[in-house]
């Protein structure tokens, strides 16, 4: 009776709390589950930063926090200084940029080739990512 | 870490020491009767009556008692960061922003009952106690390692109990291996007076027959308590809740306000459907 | 031919997993197929309860590994269907008492006996669970529609799955009315968020209690809507197609003059 005049005022129906509190603390609880994904994580995430600065990755600490509704990553990643010249990305799937960074590299600039077509790749997860970069 | 902690609640000289707090584990034998609940709710109705609360999820690996009470995005340490020294007492233990007094100390999702050390559990129960009023131990199912670390620095006992042969059975077998050096009790939640009534189901009596038990309360099957967890709000905040004013009275039971013999839940009558609580 | 080796297993405890483990064998049974139910709940056994056994047992599964008997000694035909037999746990003991390995062995020498071989886990995820799943190739979990019981079967599945084992889902106690107010859970929330495959939905029905007294797994009480949602159940195990009933939720004056308490 009660839940029927909750409803009537805007209050959303329990079952529907229930089922976003509960993928909430399934993905915290698979998170802490899966420390090998976590470690690849970190991994790729050190590879990506450490083209643009320079890091200490002994003392890097990757964590998972849970807040009121969502779940947010929390990097902590020491920086030990700016990279020289940032290190392009590896190969892309646009012909034009990489012969412009190789011109722009004093590279010898390869021949255009036609090439087939590539499946782009997935999207990454929607996660809720947040990286702290702080200094040491 | 424990140490750490004890050495800062030694009082200084001339001043009263406080009295110790009560450790109260609440067990079962069979799963799925109610502990969690029965904690969550009995805690959270000591802590409204002003006493300083603090339940201990002691079911490692499968911990609920955090989501039981709305309070699952607000764990960052358990009690095995504890024990292992990863984390103080104070960091782990979690607060309430409904129920100033009570806290929270949660399990360890992703271990196991055998990581947990008996001996450091208990002293841990012990130095909670030097800074609570009450200490809950919400114990695993069971009558393996996470029930013997659950037990342990606990000196009374609540069983929850439904009216059903399995259920009695195995509330049984746990209050043999209580021993006699606690304080046991009982409390037979979801009964169903219809279902009594027509002899379908056990009554307090009969299941009484078997245990022996002083009689904590006694809690009638509602949906309200569904409704509840799904939203991680224990019913003893609802004033409006039969279930939650069960739970309020065994509260002022355990506290010594209440010295009446605890009442059975009767049958809802026609109107009772209509205009009581939730039907 | 060797059986299908199943264990009903969820995590919480309380969801019906005994229920379920007896009531799908009695429908099996009833069906034809020979069936072994095993209780590994070592210390705590209530399959033999659920199933009015109690007073029949003389060999356990511990005194079957420990080679105190044979293991045709241990096994309790039931007195209404000649296809169903119950190899009970020990009561006085723990579950240590025996290895994965012990377990796995006996449930193979059960699999040259009978077609089906359904292992009633006991409630966590412990040493106790670990037996339990030594001896079966498949599972199936059991859960109810609550958030307790949904985040204990997602830790479960988790664990299946780094076993490669193959896992189908059953809901129960399901209430359409709770549903319906948005009280509880729906069906579809409940496999979208564990990802398994549906088996079947059981409703709430105080018929269970009443019958788990009495010794007599509902499954074989006649007209019952319970029956016959286990028999589908039973139907589906046995790879055939089958509709999930349509479970209507009680009217409002149904539920008023319900003879529920």
């Amino acid at each position: 009776m009660i839940e029927f005049f909750n409803r009537l005022f805007g209050r959303e129906p329990s079952s529907r709390t229930a089922k976003e509190r509960l993928k909430l603390v399934l993905l915290s609880d698979h998170l802490s589950l899966a420390p090998d994904v976590v470690e690849a994580l970190k991994h790729d995430l050190l590879e990506v930063i450490s083209r643009y600065v320079e890091v200490d990755a002994a003392n890097v600490d990757v964590s998972f926090e849970q807040r009121e509704k969502q779940i947010a990553m929390l990097a902590n990643i020491p920086i030990l200084g700016m990279q020289k010249r940032p290190s392009p990305p590896p190969a892309s799937t646009n012909g034009s940029s990489k012969r412009r960074k190789a011109a722009a590299n004093g590279q010898a600039v390869p021949r255009r080739r036609r090439r087939k077509r590539q499946p782009l790749p997935p999207a990454p997860q929607p996660q809720l990512v947040q990286s702290l970069a702080q200094p040491t | 870490m424990i140490n750490e902690v004890v050495q800062d609640e030694v009082p200084a000289t001339g001043t009263v020491r406080r009295p110790r707090g009560r450790a109260i584990v609440v067990t079962s034998g069979k799963g799925g009767v109610g502990k969690t609940t029965t904690t969550a709710n009995i805690g959270t109705a000591l802590a409204v009556l002003g006493n300083t609360v603090v339940m201990v999820d002691a079911d490692v690996g499968l911990r609920n008692l955090d989501i039981v009470l709305g309070l699952e995005a607000r764990v960052r340490h358990h009690v095995l960061d504890v024990l292992e020294g990863k984390s103080t007492i104070e960091d782990a233990l979690v607060s309430d922003k409904r129920v100033p007094k009570l806290r929270l100390l949660a399990a360890a999702q992703t271990r196991e009952k055998d990581d947990v050390d008996t001996a450091a559990f208990r002293d841990l129960i012990g130095s909670l106690r030097d800074r609570f009023d009450f200490v809950l131990i919400d114990c695993p199912a069971g009558i393996e390692k996470g029930f013997v670390n659950a037990i342990a620095g606990a000196d009374e006992a609540i069983v929850v109990c439904t009216p059903e042969v399995s259920a009695v059975r195995d509330a049984d077998r746990v209050v043999g291996l209580l021993g006699d050096d606690r304080t046991v009790q009982l409390i037979v939640n979801r009964l169903r007076p219809a279902l009594v009534r027509k002899g379908k189901m056990l009554s307090v009596e009969d299941v009484n027959d078997i245990l022996h038990l002083p009689l904590l309360g006694v809690i009638a099957e509602a949906p309200d308590v569904i409704v509840s967890t799904n939203r991680g709000q224990p019913v003893a905040l609802d004033p409006a809740s039969e279930v939650g004013e069960a739970y309020r009275t065994i509260a002022r039971r355990i506290t010594g306000q209440d010295t009446a013999a605890p009442e059975i839940p009767r049958e809802k009558t026609l109107f009772g459907k209509l205009f009581g609580g939730r039907s | 031919m060797s059986a299908r080796r199943i264990v009903f297993t969820s995590g919480k405890g309380g969801v019906g997993k005994t229920t379920t483990t007896a009531n799908v064998g009695a429908a099996l049974a009833k069906s034809g197929k020979r069936v072994v139910l095993v209780d590994a709940d070592i210390g705590l056994r209530n399959l033999d309860l659920v199933l009015g056994v109690e007073k029949r047992i003389v060999f356990d599964l511990v005194e079957v590994v420990e080679g105190r008997c044979q293991l045709r000694q241990a096994l309790i035909k039931d007195k209404r269907l000649e296809n169903l037999s119950i190899l009970p746990a020990a009561q006085t003991r723990d579950k240590t008492a025996i290895s994965e390995a012990q377990m796995a062995g006996v449930m193979e020498q059960l699999s040259a006996l009978c077609d089906y071989v359904l292992i009633d886990c006991p409630a966590g995820i412990e040493h106790g669970f670990r037996n339990a799943l030594a001896g079966a190739s498949e599972a199936i979990v059991v859960t109810t529609p609550e958030v307790s019981a949904i985040r204990d079967a997602d830790r479960v599945i988790g664990k299946l799955h780094e076993r490669g084992m193959p896992v189908r889902l059953i809901i129960n106690r399901i209430r359409p009315e709770m549903v319906r107010s948005g009280d509880m859970l729906a069906v579809d929330d409940v496999t979208e968020i564990l990802a398994a495959e549906l088996l079947g939905i059981v409703p709430d029905d105080e018929e269970v209690i009443d019958t788990t007294n009495k010794g007599e797994p509902v499954a074989l009480v006649p007209d019952s809507r319970l029956a016959a949602i286990y028999a589908k159940i039973a139907r589906r195990l046995e790879g055939e197609l089958v509709p999930f009933t349509v479970l209507s939720a009680p009217s409002f004056l149904e539920r008023l003059f319900r003879k529920a308490g």
